[in-house]
């Protein structure tokens, strides 16, 4: 006997409830309840929920049916979207093993100056550039050279990727206000998004073994900052400045590139530390599909409980991430400079 | 001067809000700004605008904040959209211009000075001076070559290498305006292009507006609240207040003539001996009278009664390229140092 039993007779709905006998597959609760050997006849007053209902109509559908419902409509549209989404994505995955593949046959002593020189190019700090080369020869030192190589190639695709994409949507949104309401709540959405919950549709849609699967979740989860920060980089642009570019009779493509961009750029770049640094979180969580680097050693930590082991990487992947912070960030204050008074 | 006005405004109306052309049959039928605002919430920018404005003449358009006068100076290059109305160049309507057109239009025939500069930060000074002539698609060597030419005109050779952001308010706002004269067009828009700089500096601008005026003849479309500067300057000066031009016409005119006691408010307070200059108060020639000493017909009172020493019993004979063209009676010139009574004294 249910509660909500007299509802439905007083509706006058026995007869589409199909009797008051509920058909449905007992749930959770009340499996827990019988086995426990005594009815706990719940409260007094149960919230009208979907599994509350059922019990006293069995027409109404429980819980566990409409997350069974989700599951099926999407391995219904489970084809349509691989047939689309297949040969899209799948350059991402020759570009990835591409870059692993790269970073993995040159040798370290080409791979370590080269790097130590880009951090020079694009920072010209000596602080930083000394650091950078301090932090890789000790990875190397700890035999952490391999796997830090393949964290660093995964960044550089989604990095790559991430700010290829995120800029053109950036610039878009900035010049309308009705896509921009469109797309914040998607933005938001990414961002908020556990990430674990990012890998649950990819898994189904991607053979593990592709690296396309980690590939997009990296590139989702880290691509918000550089499209947000690009959209408002240019609507903060002097609007003063704007309005002298018009009156010289700029079009508007003009405009973008010898106005716009280059006063946002220092917010661009701001995205761009920050989609580098969320990179770097993701590449971490997508070692559980199939991603390679420091974060396949962390998790081995985890699930051997090898503190050492997890604690060198984790350690790994802090110098990895100041590293990248610090040589983007003094690139965006060299930027940031040709703004100023000097 | 012409026949035909440079710029021609003809029945200018701009209301700001959504729904601005039907509220032009309220305001045709006379309603006023405030009404407007209050029972249809559009404001009233612009009304009834109608001005020629002359080639070669510096036209000054004078007004307070919330006036219009910005909002006038953008209709020109067709920034703003006006409401309705005719803005004529060269006798062609603007309005009817597409929007290629119309960029060709704000590329050759107008450039524009900005009240806070707006130069490029990124740019170095040199890079914005040519930045009118780059988006004409001239190629680098002569772009740069003109900007040398006028950036060394407005006095700031040896910073074409600096970036805007190292200069002072007074030297931006020299490459504002020799980016404007390295478009090479022919009319200028200044809008309150002095107003952000500190009086001595505003000054020194204003007389190199004046020098390259006799030497280019633009025609200058030029926006101040600033009634000084106004009156230095113009040739032509409109008044605008509350969107309307409440007077317009030769400056020394406005000064000895105001039209309403809005204006006369306005002129009361300004030292009218630097102002007016002899043309304006002289007399015509007559003959067999003796003179004390002989003055230019475009010196300013004050150094006429410099000249006299405060005497008011001479007169003068008023020359103007080596022959006498009227004289000056001394006792004219005190009467018309005294403004007449102003609105707020007369009540």
């Amino acid at each position: 006997m249910a509660f909500y039993d007299g509802l439905f007779r007083v509706l006058g709905l026995e007869d589409w409830c199909g009797g008051g006998d509920s058909a449905a597959p007992l749930s959770m609760a009340d499996l827990l309840s019988q086995n426990s050997g005594e009815d706990s006849g719940g409260p007094i007053f149960p919230f009208p929920s979907l599994d509350n209902l059922s019990e006293s109509c069995s027409g109404i559908s429980q819980t566990r049916d409409l997350t069974k419902g989700i599951e099926d409509s999407f391995l219904a549209a489970k084809p349509a979207l691989k047939t689309v989404l297949d040969p899209i994505t799948q350059p991402l995955s020759w570009m990835l093993d591409g870059a692993l593949w790269l970073f993995a046959s040159i040798p370290w002593w080409i791979m370590i100056p080269l790097l130590v020189f880009i951090s020079w190019k694009a920072s010209r700090s000596v602080a930083v550039t000394i650091f950078v080369a301090f932090s890789i020869l000790l990875l190397a030192f700890v035999d952490h050279y391999d796997v830090a190589m393949q964290t660093l190639s995964i960044i550089f695709v989604c990095t790559g990727i991430s700010i290829l994409l995120g800029v053109p949507i950036g610039i878009a949104m900035s010049k309308s206000n009705r896509l921009q309401k469109a797309i914040v709540p998607v933005l938001d959405l990414l961002q908020t998004l556990p990430t674990f919950v990012y890998l649950i549709p990819l898994i189904f849609l991607f053979s593990v073994t592709e690296s396309k699967l980690y590939g997009i979740a990296i590139i989702l989860y880290a691509i918000v900052p550089v499209i947000r920060l690009t959209d408002l980089g240019i609507r903060l642009v002097d609007k003063d400045v704007i309005e002298a570019a018009n009156a010289f009779g700029m079009n508007s493509n003009q405009k973008l590139v010898k106005v716009e961009l280059p006063l946002a750029l220092p917010n661009i770049m701001a995205g761009v530390n920050q989609t580098i640094m969320m990179s770097l979180a993701m590449v971490v969580i997508a070692s559980l599909v199939s991603a390679p680097g420091l974060g396949v050693n962390v998790l081995r930590g985890i699930r051997n409980l090898e503190l050492g082991v997890g604690i060198v990487a984790g350690i790994g992947i802090v110098l990895l991430a100041v590293i990248l912070d610090r040589v983007s960030k003094a690139a965006l204050s060299r930027v940031d400079m040709t703004h100023k008074t000097h | 001067m012409t026949d035909q006005p440079k710029v021609r405004l003809r029945g200018l109306y701009k209301i700001f809000g959504p729904r601005d052309k039907e509220m032009m049959t309220h305001v045709t039928a006379g309603m006023g700004k405030p009404e407007l605002l209050e029972k249809h919430k559009h404001v009233l920018g612009l009304q009834d605008i109608n001005v020629d404005m002359q080639a070669g003449e510096i036209t000054v358009v004078m007004g307070l904040s919330g006036s219009g006068k910005s909002t006038l100076i953008r209709h020109l290059n067709r920034l703003i959209e006006p409401t309705a109305g005719e803005i004529l160049v060269d006798g062609e309507d603007v309005m009817k211009l597409n929007a290629v057109d119309l960029r060709q239009r704000r590329q050759k025939k107008m450039s524009m000075v900005f009240q806070k500069f707006a130069l490029l930060p990124h740019r170095t000074v040199l890079e914005n001076a040519a930045m009118a002539l780059e988006v004409q698609g001239v190629d680098k060597a002569e772009r740069e070559k003109e900007g040398m030419k006028w950036l060394a005109r407005v006095g700031l050779e040896g910073y074409e290498n600096h970036y805007p952001a190292q200069l002072s308010g007074g030297m931006q706002q020299r490459v504002g305006i020799a980016r404007a004269l390295t478009s090479n067009s022919d009319i200028m828009l200044m809008d309150e292009a002095f107003s952000a700089l500190d009086p001595l500096i505003r000054t020194d601008m204003q007389n190199l507006l004046l020098e390259l005026q006799t030497e280019l003849h633009k025609t200058i479309i030029f926006i101040t609240h600033d009634l000084d500067e106004a009156l230095k300057l113009a040739d032509h000066l409109v008044i605008l207040k509350d969107g309307a031009v409440v007077q317009q016409g030769e400056p020394q005119g406005i000064l000895l003539n105001p039209a309403d006691p809005y204006i006369e408010d306005f002129v009361s307070d300004i030292n009218r001996a630097r102002v007016l200059r002899v043309r304006s108060v002289m007399q015509p020639l007559d003959a067999g009278q003796s003179f004390a000493g002989d003055v230019q017909l475009n010196d300013n009172l004050e150094s006429l009664i410099a000249v006299s020493g405060g005497d008011t019993s001479k007169t003068y004979r008023v020359m103007e390229d080596g022959e006498a063209v009227g004289q000056l009676d001394m006792r004219d010139l005190v009467k018309a140092l005294v403004p007449r009574v102003s609105s707020s004294e007369a009540k």
